[in-house]
Parts: structure tokens; C-alpha cells; sequence
């Protein structure tokens, strides 16, 4: 990818990254197949650029964005986080980005709006994986948060990955990071963000409602039904019995950040 | 003693037992599997990679056993003698997926896995297979063959509940239905329901003459 201007932000503490390879070969996209290798080998037809990001519904300053130019600016900081996949595998990704926030002040929220709706996009002829429908999701990919997560200082739009700009298979070439969150709150190749005022459709939920729920939240003492969530293998070994298994660690260890977001909430039933 | 002789004897029993060479032929994939993985060549998440191949080959080996019966009413080509062969294969690799669960992915701990077993259908479907596979394998020998008698054919169609519970498994293994899955889950779905109509056909016969 193309070099971007980014300098280091918070809460990056002391990761060691994963090795570009295996965060670049290995991840979940299925726009562009089902297998985690498929995204890098069938998102070449893929055309990121040029790409305009709204940002609508129940704001007083509906914002469309140039991402192409969004690339260039100098606002752009690191963030080492820890991605936990609800696979119960993890990542460290140093991503590269701007907050949330930041572009939601801008747009200037409306007092309703409690929720942001994401939606990517629907290309079948860049897309492979969208040509046919056995997997019965339904394109395009939707997600979404509570205003005060969209809100909260972690959450990042990013456009880079390793202070480079995305590369296709990873999202680009603007995607959603909530690093307390399991991987599939983080959509990718984003053209649409709306605030609401009733919680929207997040895809994974609507797919399968008692293994995926709104909030996803990595929690190590909720299981998924067919797995236990307690511990994770740790990518990047690349040896068979040499891969490690870590506990995780609740909100993937940003609880300092985030708990307060779910004080009253009984997470087993708002999983 | 004549050397054309001796000859002759070895020539027999080549000609009889030449077959165990299927034997590790078809442990080769697991072989090959284990050089992979020594030699990071199975990806990000190696174990993982691991055990699902292995839980695959146990299916393909389980689909294959299944399929030489109606093969030969169908076809008339008869490998119903690769039954045996074919079925310890699928236990084997059903047996190495389990213990990669156990002692690879799970290191043990059996905390998570008495949760697992007790607690979630794919976990349970999946061993209740495996389980079932188990006296299969271990009655496949003559010697039990003829100490069981009509039990031993009895106990062997154990093999078509198995299959099923381990369909159900595998398509429980993956996030949403897909090529891969759809593929294996039709053949298997073909294999045994193409029994049917001479299971219906025996049963009705039985009636008549009863």
C-alpha cells in the first residue's frame, strides 16, 4: 500500500504486532469468499478508490467524505491493538486511523440518535463471494454500535494497517476497529454511516441470533454455543505445536477504557 | 525343496495379503498433514487447520465405506472387501481429530472440555460419533467376526447412526453453509439414503412372508 502520515496515538501499551503476513492472509471477509484465505487471493478485482463515506440520518451536518483525501491527512495516528477473533483466535494489528468520534462531531449527532448503523458495500462484480447466496447472508454486510461505544476515544475508523494503506482484503479502504469488540463488529470497505434512533440489524445477528448478538462484547465467561470463549489461540506461531493458547482477557483488555459503557447491563443476556 | 516352490508360496501370499499397503497409504494424509504443520505450512493457526483436515478425512474415509455397498447393487463393481479398510481408516483419523481437540487445541484442560461435552451439541454429536466408531473398530477383526456371530452385523449397523451425528457435526463446524460442507454433506446425504428403498423392499418382504 501507499505510505500514509500517521504518528503514534494512545492506547497502543506495549503489543508486539502479528507479522504483516498472517494479518494480511488470514481473516474473515467473506465478500470475498468463505475461506480465511480467500480475501487475499480473490480481492484483486476489488476497486477501493475513489470512495465517498456518508455520514446521515439523524445529524444537523450530513457529512460526505472524500476518502481518497482522508488518506492524506496528517490527523491519521497508530493503534496497536489486540483484535480477538469470535473464533477464539488473536491478532495483534497496528491499524492506522482517525477516531470515530472525530468525523461524528463533525456531523454533529441530532439529541435522538442512541444508535450508528453501518453499511458496506455491495459489488458482486468485485466481489466473489457476493455471486452466490449458500451462505444466506444477506449483502451488504450491516453493523452497528450504541452512539456512546461509536463515541468512546478507541473506537477508530482506520485506513491503514503497518502505516500503509489498506489493502483489499483488510477492508479498504475505510473500515470500523472497536477493539473490545469480537472482529466481526469491525466492517469492512464502509460507504454508509447513519445514526438512528432504534437499534439497527448487525448482519452475524440476523444470521444466527443466539450465537451473535448485538453487543459482542469479548467476554472470556459467555461462550459462544458450539465453544468456550475462556482462552484464545494466539496467531503467528507457524508451528503446529508450537501455537500458543492465551487467556482472554474481558473487553480483550481495554475494560479500563470501556466497563463503564455496560455498568447496568447483564452482559449473558446482552451478549 | 524345489527354489519354484518356495517361490510359488510367497507369490500366494503376496497375492493374498499385498493389500495392507492400503494401510498406510491411507495414513499418509495425516503424515503429510504433520510435515505441514512442522513446517509452518498450514497456515496462521496451525492447529486449527489440523484438526478440521483430519475431522475431514475421518468424513471422506466414513462417506467411502458407506458407498461400497450400493456401488456394487448399482454398478456391480465389487469392493465390499475395502469396508473394513476403509471404515478403520475413518476411525483412525476420527480418533487423531479427537485427540487434537483434547491435547493440541485444548491442552488438556478439562474443565473447558468437561463444558464442552456435557454442554454443546456440536461437541456431543461429534464424540457420541466417535464413540460409536469405537467398537467398530475394535470388533472389525475375524476373530470377533465369528465370536459374535449375527450380533457382529447387528452392532456394525451402528455405522449408519455415526454417519449421521457426524453430518450433523460437520455442518455444525462451519459459520454458515458453504461449498465445502454443501459438497461432503450431499454426498453423504446421497449415500444413505440411496439404502432406502431396499431397506423399505426387505422389511415389506418380511411382512408378506410373516
Amino acid at each position: 500500500g501507499e505510505k500514509l502520515h500517521t504518528h503514534p496515538g494512545p492506547y497502543s501499551a506495549t503489543l508486539e504486532p502479528t507479522s504483516r503476513s498472517d494479518v494480511t492472509g488470514y481473516n474473515n471477509f467473506y465478500e470475498f469468499g468463505m475461506d480465511k484465505s480467500d480475501p487475499a487471493a480473490s480481492s484483486g478485482d476489488f476497486k477501493p478508490l475513489p470512495w465517498t463515506l456518508e455520514i446521515g440520518g439523524l445529524v444537523r451536518n450530513p457529512q460526505r467524505l472524500d476518502v481518497g483525501q482522508m488518506l492524506q491527512s496528517s490527523d491519521m495516528e497508530e493503534r496497536i491493538y489486540r483484535m480477538r477473533c469470535v473464533e477464539a483466535w488473536s491478532m495483534v494489528i497496528p491499524w492506522d486511523g482517525i477516531p470515530l468520534a472525530t468525523l461524528l462531531k463533525a456531523a454533529d449527532p441530532d439529541p435522538k440518535a442512541k444508535f450508528v448503523a453501518f453499511e458496506s458495500v455491495e459489488r458482486p462484480s468485485e466481489m466473489p463471494g457476493q455471486r452466490n447466496n449458500i451462505s444466506g447472508i444477506e449483502w451488504p454486510y450491516v453493523e452497528g454500535l450504541r452512539l456512546d461505544e461509536a463515541m468512546n476515544p478507541l473506537t477508530l475508523l482506520a485506513m491503514g494497517i503497518y502505516g500503509e494503506t489498506l489493502p483489499n482484503q483488510n477492508g479498504a479502504p475505510v473500515r470500523l476497529v472497536v477493539p473490545w469488540k469480537y472482529g466481526f463488529k469491525g466492517i469492512k470497505s464502509i460507504q454508509r454511516i447513519r445514526l438512528v434512533e432504534e437499534m439497527p440489524p448487525t448482519t452475524w445477528n440476523r444470521l444466527a441470533p443466539s450465537e451473535y448478538g448485538f453487543y459482542a462484547n469479548v467476554n472470556p465467561e459467555v461462550d459462544h454455543p458450539r465453544w468456550s470463549q475462556a482462552s484464545e489461540r494466539v496467531i503467528g506461531s507457524r508451528s503446529l505445536f508450537g501455537e500458543k493458547r492465551q487467556p482472554t482477557l474481558m473487553f480483550n483488555g481495554y475494560g479500563e477504557q470501556v466497563a463503564d459503557l455496560y455498568k447496568r447491563m447483564d452482559l449473558h443476556a446482552s451478549y | 525343496m524345489p527354489a519354484t516352490e518356495k517361490r510359488g508360496g510367497s507369490g500366494k501370499a503376496f497375492r493374498k495379503y499385498w493389500r495392507i499397503i492400503f494401510y498406510p497409504l491411507g495414513m499418509f494424509p495425516a503424515i503429510w498433514l504433520l510435515w505441514q504443520g512442522q513446517n509452518g505450512q498450514l497456515g496462521a493457526d496451525p492447529i486449527n487447520a489440523f484438526e478440521r483436515a483430519l475431522g475431514l478425512w475421518a468424513f471422506r474415509f466414513l462417506i467411502v465405506c458407506l458407498m461400497l455397498a450400493p456401488l456394487r447393487w448399482l454398478t456391480g463393481l465389487n469392493f465390499l472387501r475395502y469396508r473394513r479398510l476403509t471404515g478403520l481408516l475413518a476411525f483412525f483419523y476420527a480418533a487423531l481429530h479427537v485427540l487434537t481437540y483434547v491435547g493440541l487445541d485444548h491442552r488438556f484442560d478439562w474443565r473447558v472440555l468437561w463444558r464442552d461435552i456435557t454442554h454443546r451439541p456440536f461437541v456431543i454429536l461429534g464424540m457420541l460419533a466417535f464413540m460409536m466408531l469405537l467398537p467398530l473398530a475394535l470388533t472389525s477383526n475375524l476373530v470377533s467376526l465369528r465370536k459374535l456371530g449375527r450380533g457382529w452385523k447387528k452392532l456394525h449397523l451402528a455405522i449408519f447412526p455415526a454417519a449421521a451425528l457426524a453430518g450433523v457435526h460437520f455442518f455444525l463446524a462451519f459459520k454458515t453453509l458453504n461449498a465445502l460442507s454443501a459438497f461432503y454433506l450431499s454426498v453423504m446425504a446421497v449415500v444413505l439414503v440411496l439404502r432406502l428403498p431396499k431397506w423399505f423392499g426387505r422389511r415389506r418382504s418380511a411382512a408378506i412372508t410373516r
